[in-house]
């Protein structure tokens, strides 16, 4: 069995879970549970993937202008709410990377994420691994996911277990003195604002 | 629940595999699967929310919860609270699925009536040790801090307590906390310069 799936032509059979999921969706809409426009919602969800923008939007206007990023670091949730970005409900607090200091956010007990800045989280994000062992191991497993933070910067770990969604303001990297806030934007990586990565 | 979702600090597990080209949604049932729990967790419980729904897949079977992927747990969550809702039974799902349809285990914990007062009792600067205890129902402290003593860094909002909210109409509204630890206090493994930092509810605390 090497032959690359051939979905025009013999369409693989369902797998179990793809069955299970169908069963639920199927039973909840016969009996009328599932509200009219619940396809073209499903649709929408599926079609639009939602990218991380929003974020570096965020990180790159305050690279660009202090006092912003003065009034991010103090009420994440009002700051984003001005460049018209949805706060997360229980409030977006921002966590800024320095010389001495590396923020990294994890959910070690189930996947919470600040979903209307970064968007959908990453598969590692909401598995075992990452949820196990960034609490206990965080700079070796930060530099086996390409991210050295040398013994001299502190890390900082951040366990989103309650209603607060955290967001991390990475450095500014060297050399993008002269760079304006558009050009800076299409920089700031998701990583980055999870804190798996450093610019 | 000390349950398998409670992953902080377990080890044994392997390296974080990134997908290549990774897409948020896989399959259309996965953003599907989202939607319908809007539709099954309000007849599940009056007034239910994210805590209910996050028990619901805690309960699931520790091996299948590990060997799962994030959806295939909502699916396994979603169906729970359909047949414990009434809303179908198993053997509906089995049929439609054409094979065995595996659900999450019984709540144990007893449903809450009478609920404690909230309490408010922290501020910034204070020493802080996290209840040791092992609660049967839900919660939002994880296990790898209880016990261990820190220090409130940040007061936040006031929020429903997911304790109570995952077994009851009730609803505590408490403080949460950023509660800072060392590495040294939670793993004492030698390890430098490394600090963890947990939101907590106020009743999860006591004084140090």
């Amino acid at each position: 069995m090497s032959a690359a799936p051939d979905h025009h032509h013999h369409p693989a059979p369902p797998s179990p879970i793809e069955r299970r999921a169908a069963a639920l969706e199927e039973l909840l809409t016969e009996k009328g549970f599932v509200p009219e426009g619940f396809i073209e919602e499903v649709n929408r969800l599926y079609e639009n993937d939602i990218g991380p923008l929003n974020g570096a939007k965020v990180v790159a206007h305050a690279w660009i202008d202090p006092e912003y990023k003065a009034r991010l670091l103090e009420d994440g949730s009002a700051a984003v709410a001005e460049l018209g970005f949805a706060t997360p409900e229980g409030g977006l607090v921002a966590l800024e990377n320095s010389p001495g200091v590396h923020n990294v956010v994890v959910c070690t007990l189930c996947s919470c994420y600040p979903w209307s800045i970064l968007g959908l989280p990453p598969a590692w994000y909401k598995e075992a691994p990452y949820r196990a062992r960034l609490v206990r191991e965080p700079r070796v497993l930060l530099k086996e996911m390409g991210c050295e933070v040398p013994d001299d910067i502190d890390i900082r770990v951040w366990d989103s277990s309650a209603e607060v969604r955290y967001l991390v303001v990475p450095e500014k990297p060297a050399g993008t003195e002269g760079l304006s806030e558009e050009e800076l934007v299409p920089l700031v990586t998701r990583d980055s604002m999870i804190g798996v990565a450093r610019l | 629940m000390d349950g398998a979702h409670d992953l902080g600090g377990r080890q044994g597990f392997g390296p974080v595999v990134v997908e290549p080209y990774e897409r948020h949604y896989h399959a259309r049932w996965e953003p599907a699967t989202r939607l319908l729990f809007r539709v099954v967790l309000p007849r599940h419980l009056p007034n239910g929310r994210d805590g209910a729904l996050r028990h619901a897949i805690e309960r699931m079977e520790a091996v299948r919860y590990l060997t799962s992927s994030y959806y295939e747990r909502w699916v396994t969550a979603a169906a729970t609270l359909a047949v414990e809702a009434g809303m179908m039974t198993r053997a509906e799902l089995e049929d439609r699925a054409g094979g065995p349809y595996p659900l999450s285990e019984p709540v144990t914990a007893p449903t809450i009536t009478d609920p404690l007062a909230a309490t408010a009792r922290f501020a910034v600067g204070d020493r802080v040790r996290v209840r040791a205890w092992h609660p049967r129902g839900h919660t939002r402290c994880p296990w790898y801090i209880r016990g261990h003593i820190g220090a409130v860094t940040r007061c936040d909002g006031a929020f429903s307590l997911p304790d109570v909210e995952a077994h009851s109409e009730h609803r505590v509204v408490e403080p949460t906390y950023s509660v800072r630890f060392g590495a040294e206090e939670l793993w004492n493994d030698g390890q430098a310069g490394v600090t963890v930092n947990v939101d907590l509810w106020d009743s999860y605390l006591e004084p140090a």
